[in-house]
């Protein structure tokens, strides 16, 4: 109670803070728009539905490229931490692509799948799958063999042992994997829809990109906060109940 | 089989080595670390092997175990030869090697869940069994980080315990305790071999420790591994780790690895 208390003190400071810095007129309102304008901007495009329906395209594309990023990272992932082979070609090249940004690809996407849902999406695995990739390598990796040899003599065989023993042991590093495979997830599709213009849906970036465009900074503040939020509601939503249980059967962090 | 025939379990495994050599490959030269080893173990006996780190008694139990293939020889369990691991022979490690992601009870039934045969109710039922034998039927489930370290080896043991093997492999398992929990432990491991009658090797370093639990003491010594004597300890049981005649067997068992360079004489050092 006295944490969220703080927290939300916290909060209102931040906007105070803002708010004055817009009174004090330093810099022109075109540049710093009030708050209550941003305010007013989110509520208008709230109420005449362009805000939902943006999010949701947003939305929609990232969970849709996440899960296929996850789907092949995941597999993909277990088989380098398996096999020197695997680990000396698709490893390295994960290794490399994982440094590559995602935005990198976009020109190549663009060419190949033409301005499609199929390019964003393109894009949206490509910044995701290897940081999954190297994330669960890392997990299997880190797994004490001690766990691996005492399932081997109670009877457990090869897919026995990647199921209940190898997946559950690099849990904690897959959920940290899959969280970071999240945020480049997301920041692969913002890039993306920031630089193309897809017909077929009309997401966040574009929201934020017409929104330079027309100089209405109100509009480009209210859709980085509308991210930011989304951000933190996926936290909340899709991580926290995971890293509260690895934390409660690992003993790790606070309690 | 009914749950109680599970219960009660089979009769413990005779166990044959027999001549068994393994060496590891290094990058600079191959270590041999066990040398013609032969032993033969009656059913339902306690032997503890002895000797210092380097003679290769971890690698005879793993061999045992069938997680490591001997390079000459073989090990022949109730006349089958063991070509891989299999739960009829549990393996008790040094660090209990609990799965962190399952509670007391989780880990117990991993084993168990393991075994065909039975309905997952008298799994359940075996399970907490053998956690109400080792003395922790209130912590079922707890999680393994909120364990002591002797209750965490106290799991281990139910969990190596549950499935019924018929030899129990423990490869230093209390090395990693606190002397009192360890005293605990040596009464407790001695009422349930009372109880349920298991061929187990134990390996240690610590000759009290052999004289205390073994019927038959192993002594095993270094570069190449091998093994030297063995002393038949003729006492009775529930023995007391702090009785005089156990002291009397432990500095007989300190001589002879003495004598056989198992580790340094005073002298020599």
């Amino acid at each position: 109670m006295r944490r969220t208390l703080l927290a939300i003190l916290f909060f209102v400071a931040l906007v105070a803070i803002w708010a004055a810095l817009v009174r004090a007129q330093i810099w022109s309102p075109i540049l710093l728009p009030a708050p209550e304008q941003v305010g007013e901007y989110i509520l208008h495009a709230l109420k005449d539905g362009t805000l939902l329906s943006a999010a949701s395209v947003t939305l929609r594309r990232l969970l849709l490229g996440y899960a296929i990023g996850l789907a092949i990272g995941l597999p993909l992932g277990l088989l380098t931490a398996s096999s020197k082979f695997i680990e000396d070609t698709i490893g390295v090249l994960a290794l490399g692509l994982q440094t590559l940004p995602s935005v990198c690809w976009v020109p190549l996407a663009l060419l190949w799948f033409g301005q499609t849902e199929s390019a964003m999406l393109f894009v949206v695995i490509m910044g995701t799958v290897w940081s999954v990739v190297i994330a669960t390598d890392t997990g299997v990796r880190t797994i004490p063999p001690i766990y691996a040899r005492a399932a081997r003599t109670m009877g457990s065989n090869p897919l026995h042992k990647w199921v209940y023993v190898i997946l559950p042991a690099s849990l904690p590093f897959l959920v940290s994997g899959m969280k970071q495979g999240w945020a480049f997830a997301w920041r692969s599709l913002m890039a993306a829809e920031i630089y193309v213009t897809i017909l077929t849906g009309f997401g966040l970036g574009h929201l934020l990109h017409y929104g330079r465009e027309l100089n209405a900074m109100d509009q480009v503040i209210a859709i980085m906060l509308v991210i930011v939020f989304i951000g933190l509601l996926a936290d909340k939503i899709l991580f926290s109940p995971w890293e509260r249980f690895l934390h409660r059967r690992w003993g790790t962090g606070r309690t | 089989m009914s749950l109680q025939e599970e219960l009660q379990g089979p009769p413990p495994a005779k166990l044959i080595v027999e001549h068994v050599s393994k060496w590891f490959r290094q990058k600079r030269h191959n270590v041999h670390a066990l040398d013609d080893v032969s032993l033969e173990v009656a059913e339902g006996e306690f032997i503890v092997i002895v000797g210092p780190s380097g003679c290769g008694k971890s690698t005879l139990l793993d061999i045992i175990a069938g997680l490591e293939k001997p390079d000459k020889g073989q090990v022949m369990a109730d006349n089958q030869p063991v070509l891989h691991p299999g739960r009829h022979r549990l393996v008790m490690f040094q660090e209990s090697a609990l799965f962190p992601w399952l509670n007391a009870f989780g880990n117990v039934m991993f084993g168990l869940k393991l075994k065909p045969g039975l309905r997952n109710s008298e799994r359940r039922e075996v399970a907490k069994f053998f956690l109400h034998l080792v003395g922790l039927e209130k912590f079922m489930q707890a999680n393994v980080h909120e364990l002591s370290g002797g209750m965490k080896q106290r799991v281990a043991l139910a969990r190596a315990l549950a499935p019924n093997p018929r030899v129990l492999l423990m490869d230093e398992p209390f090395a990693a305790l606190d002397a009192m929990t360890r005293e605990q432990l040596y009464g407790d491991i001695q009422r349930i071999w009372e109880k349920r009658r298991k061929t187990i090797i134990f390996v240690t370093h610590n000759v009290r420790e052999a004289a205390c639990l073994a019927d038959r003491v192993v002594i095993m010594s270094p570069t190449p591994g091998r093994i030297r004597e063995v002393f038949k300890i003729a006492l009775s049981r529930p023995r007391d780790f702090n009785s005089i005649e156990i002291a009397q067997h432990a500095s007989k068992l300190t001589a002879a690895l003495k004598e056989h360079g198992a580790i340094a004489a005073a002298t020599s050092s």
